[in-house]
């Protein structure tokens, strides 16, 4: 992706398109007599340090990290329960599991063997809709990394800022219900964009709803042509196995 | 949604690079997928600088429209409101995003000290 430069002194800058658009930048200031200090520093600069430190910490233990992302109630929890029985025995599988203020979803996920670091976001400065790198650095220390394939890292329920902040996963995924309605990829284009893949889960329950599934991947592929797309449902099973042999693909 | 901690992000850097002047505006360049509100980083910026030495002074938000260019027909285009990341011309679906992904502090304007500010 086009994203901005980034140089060894840490500064980036962004190349316009083409066209060049203005960025309509205001000059006055050199004309009231005030001094102006170029910066040109990413705000997320020490987010992405972070990231990139815990990126390399799964590589050197020989894992992969999926960033597993949704808004409160799509079923990641539920999902993930349903993962950790089926792979049981064939993966290792670590969980860091971002909530605000319980355990209750890493208690629904206790008993599978998989090992379990919660991250509390609640306790963190503004750090109440998301987990950020330098979170998921803290639960490092509390999964066996060395004796782990794989890490799922469940997110806060939110389909904003989770996809601003990378973690240094190796891939990021989320999981939609189809109870959300049609019109979501386009109402949160970020999040979905930023998915290697899109689950979309509560399939079980498509009669009950007035759900246009074609309208839905229509307005998916309208921000993300490229993600892979399991329809799945959780709570009966199917395309679960699917979603396994994704992870597994991974490793 | 996470605007307050952002705006401890650009207290640290703009404290740093300023190493002791007062600042009087903090220029940010946000881009349009960057689902930052500017009004709300504005309040934000009031309440986390509040009762520090920063406080007075002001974020100024520059927007940048997102724009995509097609790999396959070399066109640039606006991705506009209801977002569209495919090409409009050709209906590639290989496109990169050349601009409303930026976040960072352009520069900082210092405080006239002998305004007496």
């Amino acid at each position: 992706m086009g994203r901005f430069h980034r140089h060894e002194d840490g500064t980036a800058h962004a190349h316009d398109g083409e066209d060049g658009h203005a960025h309509g930048e205001d000059h006055s200031g050199y004309q009231t007599g005030a001094e102006r200090v170029e910066v040109l520093e990413r705000i997320f600069g020490e987010n992405d340090k972070t990231a990139a430190a815990n990126r390399a910490e799964f590589a050197a233990s020989g894992v992969r990290a999926v960033n597993l992302m949704s808004s409160p109630g799509a079923g990641k929890t539920t999902l993930l329960r349903e993962t950790l029985s089926r792979l049981a025995g064939l993966v290792r599988i670590g969980i860091i599991e971002g909530d605000i203020e319980t355990s209750l979803d890493a208690d629904r996920l206790a008993g599978f063997g998989a090992a379990i670091a919660l991250i509390n976001t609640g306790n963190g400065f503004g750090g109440e809709c998301h987990l950020d790198a330098p979170m998921v650095a803290s639960a490092l220390p509390r999964l066996p990394l060395g004796q782990l394939d794989l890490v799922l890292i469940e997110n806060v329920g939110n389909l904003v800022c989770p996809a601003e902040f990378d973690v240094g996963q190796d891939a990021r995924a989320m999981v939609y219900a189809i109870t959300e309605g049609e019109e979501k990829p386009l109402k949160y284009p970020v999040m979905f964009r930023s998915c290697e893949l899109v689950v979309v889960n509560k399939m079980d329950l498509l009669p009950y709803l007035d759900f246009d599934l074609d309208a839905f991947v229509g307005n998916l592929r309208k921000v993300n042509p490229a993600a892979d797309v399991l329809f799945v449902s959780a709570r009966t099973g199917e395309g679960v196995g699917a979603w396994c042999d994704w992870l597994r693909a991974r490793l | 949604m996470h605007e307050l901690s952002i705006c401890s992000s650009i207290a640290d850097i703009a404290r740093r690079r300023a190493a002791g002047r007062a600042i009087s505006v903090i220029n940010v360049r946000v881009g349009q997928l960057r689902q930052i509100v500017p009004d709300t980083l504005v309040y934000c910026w009031s309440l986390i600088s509040e009762e520090t030495p920063l406080a007075g002074s002001r974020i100024v938000v520059e927007s940048v429209p997102a724009r995509i260019r097609c790999r396959s027909c070399e066109r640039t285009a606006d991705v506009g409101d209801l977002p569209s990341f495919a090409c409009a011309a050709c209906g590639g679906i290989d496109v990169e995003i050349v601009a409303g992904e930026e976040f960072l502090i352009t520069s900082l304007e210092l405080a006239d000290e002998g305004a007496g500010g």
